[in-house]
């Protein structure tokens, strides 16, 4: 079900990987559904009617980003190592990044805790809760797939699962792994830096 | 050449079994449509759901035809009656235009660009399961929806879901529930069928094969699925933001903590407006099929005919508020889209003035496909331009709400797409079964069911001008309301002779219709190179190609397309 | 054919005097009488008689006589107020321009399936020329619709600020509409007056001398829509949302209106009752309105009943403790009004009788419950309600 099924003389007819097609277009409609959700946030700045508004409790999220941003450098680092050939380098690095992502779980769960029991922000409390753990939410329900699929990864290599024209679905996971660290980028933006200074 | 030469030979072959039949067993056939990811397979089970739940959603119009057919009706209860409306207006939409959308595609798509399969068969086929999982949770609404309280039922808030009419306080029980989950469940199917079809057009496409030598069937099939990918989630957002209000309190469109009813509507029609050309582009596709093979001339102004479609794809996604008009918008919202909805025309236009193009100085051949292209052609006029007059937002200051607008739409969903959904049918059918439908039945279907729609919607506009609203269970006489309501309702009655004379078309041409071979409408593309029905692996080489209708090439070896393109 | 009673201003309105009077069989006289009359008027005002000639001869309403002549049939280009007039003058030349080009591109449809059919033997399968295209034709039918939809935009921009920026005069009279389930609130802020379902506005019977009414729209519970077309275009009533449109009914009478959003199971009969008046006569009403309730001694049984039985937790009766509910309507002039139950019913005996033993069989879904009331206490507060004049 690829171009395999040409002829030999059909050599200069090239058209896209699927699978790149494919993750592009997963990365395009996903985005869609950020943004909607992204809107509701900012149409709703300065909207509830009742506290706690998000000047109040929100802090910005230095470890949280730390983690993630820092798991996009270091799933680079992992993919270059696969294409050296040196699978431990491949397995170390994936393994960091896939602990970097259960980390910012952690770290999330954290703040919603911290959030719900000592500030008193709930999803039904007013629209910056609703907002806000919807769209965060949404958020970090990605980067559990995305943890999901490293680890998959990860222990399908170590159980020698893995072979070396796999690299490209590899490359894939990596893309879908930094498209979530982009969105994260604009959470902050709308959520920590917008929102919490007005 | 001679791959196409040894292609060509295969085509000559005898009738091969149809699907299942070589299992020989039903419960064989039943396995084999239940596990199939064979993208023909998964059309025709597409295009059979498609056709259950029209036959469905079309006893709810009859019902509610019958309803209204006379002032102070008493044929069903108010409740049942905002039930009815609700789930006619989803079903039709979602169950039955996306589904043959996403059938007709799925069957067609690789065969015309000369590919084995879909590029992701499996996902194809979980596409397609979703898509039926998500019908039947709606109609389970019927029955699970009461509960324990008695409350409920079939969702009864409209099919676009009004806020905050769908708040809890307003719509007690599940009922709204079912309408959003099982949206959400045949969203998920319909986001990854459009993104199975999106890969496959751009990396299965046979040798020769560029963007601008493609059918244009698959053009609107890749403006669709582009659509589909950016404009459907927008409801899964909204979906998801109502269904936490309704179980977790959240208060996104709660208007009584400052949330913004006007922001559902927002949300909606950012899908709403994109969805309705969803809708309409394969239906495009298939005219610009149809009329050239039946004008026996190549589509006049191919480029142009992609360049605007592609237009209109894009330009719908910022014309979403004019059903908004009248929410209480700002004059400079207002016009903005207006402006847009006026400027949406103009490609909309051009693309019906190349169809006449085609026709123009051709041989046309009126067969049952062609016919119903051409009703499509003038209804299509008729339903643009009452749409321009209401993209003129002060027409639909008025209008807006009003019969005028229901009128509006069924012109272009019925006289529209429904009658591109027969063309298809009657020219497709012997591909798919490899037998001919039935002429003078096609006949009958098409007259019957043109003088029903006319009937139909013709004296809604009428209403509308008058003053009536939708969605009212029932009017008092003395509206000037009471004739064209009758009228409209005797023609449902000739709509539904029109589909019983069609499904028995269906089935009867499938033992008895004339053997069709493999090219019976002296086609150019390339799904009448192959037998019919054509193999499960499609083709038995991939074909090269050189232009826009390869199949004119190797019948006019002295005069191919590619000389002149 | 008399002319109607028409402020003067309007020269039209003879003709559409008259055409309020036709009854089918007189059709076909008058649509000759309109044609002799088009060709007698100058050319700009001929594209008004084109559509009356069209359109006008749809069922139309009775002509507006006397003030309580009833507006049931609304034609949305039969607008008998300044903002729907706004609108007709757009809708018609819309209309128009839309009229045209479906003649000319529908024409040389049916001109080509015609011409163009397959002639000759069955088995004639030789083809005609084969054309690709034509950059030049592209050009020549993209540019006129272009035009047209530039003459469209300009339309609707002129339109709109025409409509959205209205510069009132003085003596506008301010209406706040508050849209129910399924009932309409109505208070005259200016007047201190609260009351229900049917507006009371004042004609404005010279263009010179307007008296518009200004309506907020809010909602106290979920979206509703207000509509009568031949007073102007509709507009949500939205929670939350406050929404303000204006209305200068130039024309007596009783206009009948929708509610154009569905609300729930009695959204068809949320009607809208407008009824257009002498300022004399709307003076008088304002002044009755804002009257206590009638106290009349012999009624006192039933204005206990009417308590006891938890009536007055929902309905408002100006002056009577224990009467101060706001969920449904006020019922202090109850008898004031020509209709029940928002329009679903005429305000007679045998409907008061019957909504107070059940409002469900009149209006099924409306959210006055069935208040199993016995017979001697139907009787007691029917005789009361009849007294709230």
């Amino acid at each position: 079900m690829s171009s395999e099924t040409l002829t030999a003389q059909e050599t200069d007819w090239v058209l896209p990987s699927p699978r790149k097609v494919a993750m592009i277009f997963v990365i395009l409609t996903e985005s869609a559904l950020f943004t909607i959700f992204v809107v509701a946030y900012l149409f709703y700045i300065g909207k509830s009617l009742v506290p706690p508004y998000p000047h109040q409790v929100l802090h910005f999220p230095w470890l949280g980003s730390i983690l993630l941003f820092g798991s996009s450098g270091t799933i680079i680092v992992s993919e270059n190592h696969l294409k050296k050939g040196s699978i431990s380098g491949f397995h170390l690095w994936w393994g960091i990044t896939f602990a970097a992502g259960v980390g910012f779980l952690l770290w999330t769960i954290n703040e919603w805790m911290h959030l719900i029991y000592q500030e008193g922000l709930t999803i039904s409390t007013n629209l910056f809760g609703s907002t806000f753990y919807s769209l965060v939410g949404l958020h970090a329900s990605h980067v559990l797939v995305g943890a999901f699929l490293l680890g998959l990864i990860l222990f399908m290599s170590l159980t020698g699962r893995i072979r070396h024209y796999h690299h490209e679905h590899i490359e894939m996971i990596s893309w879908y792994w930094h498209f979530v660290d982009c969105v994260w980028l604009v959470v902050i933006t709308v959520v920590y830096i917008i929102s919490a200074s007005s | 050449m001679a791959d196409q030469t040894t292609t060509l030979d295969v085509g000559t072959q005898q009738l091969p079994a149809r699907p299942g039949q070589e299992r020989g067993t039903l419960t064989g056939w039943i396995q084999d449509l239940v596990y199939t990811v064979d993208h023909k397979k998964l059309g025709i089970l597409y295009v059979g759901t498609a056709l259950l739940f029209l036959v469905l959603g079309g006893i709810m119009a009859m019902l509610i035809r019958a309803q209204l057919a006379f002032p102070n009706g008493h044929v069903v209860t108010p409740q049942t009656f905002n039930r009815l409306i609700t789930m006619h207006g989803t079903v039709m939409i979602f169950w039955v235009a996306m589904p043959l959308a996403f059938g007709m595609a799925n069957y067609l798509v690789p065969l015309m660009i000369g590919a084995r399969d879909m590029a992701f068969p499996r996902l194809n086929a979980f596409s397609f399961w979703l898509t039926f999982f998500g019908g039947c949770l709606l109609f389970f609404s019927y029955v699970g929806a009461p509960g324990l309280y008695g409350s409920g039922s079939a969702p009864a808030v409209a099919w676009m879901a009004i806020a905050p009419l769908t708040s809890r306080a307003f719509s007690v029980g599940p009922s709204t529930d079912y309408w959003s989950l099982s949206l959400l469940v045949t969203g998920i199917g319909s986001v990854t069928g459009a993104l199975n079809i999106m890969v496959t057009i751009f990396c299965y496409r046979t040798k020769g094969m560029t963007l601008s030598r493609m059918p244009l069937f698959v053009w609107m099939t890749v403006t669709t699925m582009f659509l589909v990918l950016v404009f459907l989630p927008p409801l899964s957002a909204a979906q998801i933001m109502l269904t936490l209000q309704r179980y977790l309190g959240a208060k996104f469109f709660d208007t009584q903590a400052g949330g913004s009813a006007i922001l559902w509507q927002h949300f909606f029609w950012i899908f709403g407006h994109p969805e309705v050309y969803i809708l309409v582009l394969p239906a495009f596709g298939v005219i610009s099929e149809v009329v050239p093979v039946f004008s026996r001339k190549p589509i006049f102004g191919y480029p142009m005919m992609v360049a605007a479609s592609v237009l209109i794809g894009l330009i719908s996604a910022g014309v979403w508020a004019h059903h908004m008009f009248t929410v209480g918008l700002t004059a400079f919202g207002v016009t903005f889209f207006g402006v847009a909805t006026l400027m949406i025309s103009v490609p909309t236009g051009i693309k019906i003035f190349n169809w006449l193009a085609t026709i123009y100085g051709g041989k046309i051949r009126l067969e049952v496909p062609m016919v119903f292209a051409i009703a499509f052609l003038f209804q299509f006029l008729i339903a643009g331009l009452t749409g321009v007059m209401l993209g003129v937002a002060p027409f639909d200051w008025q209008l807006n709400d009003s019969y005028f607008v229901i009128a509006h739409f069924h012109y272009v969903i019925v006289g529209g797409i429904l009658f591109a959904v027969f063309a298809f049918f009657y020219y497709w059918y012997p591909k798919v079964f490899g037998r001919m439908l039935d002429k003078k039945l096609g006949f009958w279907h098409f007259w019957l069911f043109t003088i029903g729609f006319h009937l139909t919607f013709d004296p809604q506009h009428f209403a509308g001008i008058l003053g009536m609203p939708r969605r009212i269970y029932t009017y008092h006489p003395g509206r000037g309301w009471e004739l064209w309501n009758f009228i409209s309702s005797v023609g449902g009655i000739f709509q539904a002779l029109g589909i019983i004379f069609f499904v028995y078309n269906l089935i009867w041409s499938a033992r008895k219709g004339k053997v069709a071979g493999d090219d019976p409408w002296d086609a150019w593309t390339l799904e009448w190179m192959t037998t019919s029905p054509p193999a499960d692996y499609n083709f038995e080489r991939l074909p090269e190609i050189r232009s826009r209708r390869p199949l004119w090439d190797l019948k006019h070896p002295d005069d191919p397309d590619w000389k002149f393109e | 054919m008399k002319a109607a009673h028409h402020p003067a201003g309007r020269d039209t309105d003879v003709i559409e005097g008259t055409s309020r009077n036709v009854q089918w069989p007189n059709c076909l006289f008058l649509l000759i009488l309109r044609i002799c009359s088009a060709l007698k008027y100058g050319r700009e005002k001929l594209i008004r008689r084109v559509f009356l000639l069209i359109i006008g001869t749809l069922p139309g309403n009775l002509g507006a006589q006397p003030a309580d002549q009833v507006h049931a049939v609304q034609n949305i280009f039969h607008p008998l107020s300044k903002p729907a007039e706004i609108l007709d003058d757009t809708a018609r030349l819309v209309l128009l321009i839309c009229l045209v080009i479906f003649l000319i591109v529908g024409g040389l449809l049916l001109y080509s399936v015609v011409r163009f059919r397959h002639r000759g033997a069955e088995d004639d399968t030789s083809e005609p020329s084969q054309v690709y295209g034509s950059n030049a034709i592209e050009l020549a039918w993209t540019i006129p619709p272009i035009l047209i939809v530039i003459v469209l935009v300009l339309i609707t921009a002129r339109t709109v600020g025409e409509i959205s920026n209205p510069q009132f005069s003085k003596n506008v009279v301010q209406l706040r509409v508050i849209g129910h389930r399924f009932w309409w609130e109505l208070q005259y802020p200016d007047y201190g007056v609260t009351a229900a379902n049917e507006i009371h506005v004042p004609v404005s019977y010279l263009p010179s001398t307007p008296r518009p009414i200004q309506m907020t729209l809010d909602s106290a519970d979920v979206a509703h829509g207000f509509w009568v077309p031949e007073l102007n275009g509709k507009l949500w009533v939205v929670p939350n949302h406050r929404n303000m449109m204006w209305i200068q009914p130039s024309v007596l009478g009783i206009y009948l209106g929708n509610c154009t959003v569905l609300c729930g199971d009695q959204h068809a009969n949320m009607l809208i009752r407008v009824i257009v008046e002498p300022p004399e006569d709307f003076e008088k009403w304002i002044a009755g309105q804002k009257a206590p309730a009638v106290a009349d001694p012999s009624v006192e049984d039933g204005r206990r009943e009417f308590i006891e039985n938890s009536c007055g937790t929902c309905h408002q009766i100006a002056g009577t403790p224990g009467a101060n509910g706001v969920f449904g309507p006020d019922l202090t002039h109850f008898m004031s009004r020509q209709t029940l139950g928002s329009g679903v019913a005429d305000n007679n005996d045998e409907n008061l009788r019957s909504w107070l033993r059940d409002p469900q069989v009149l209006k099924p879904g409306c959210l006055m419950p069935n208040m199993k009331l016995d017979d001697k206490e139907v009787d007691l507060i029917f005789a009361y309600l009849k007294t709230l004049k």
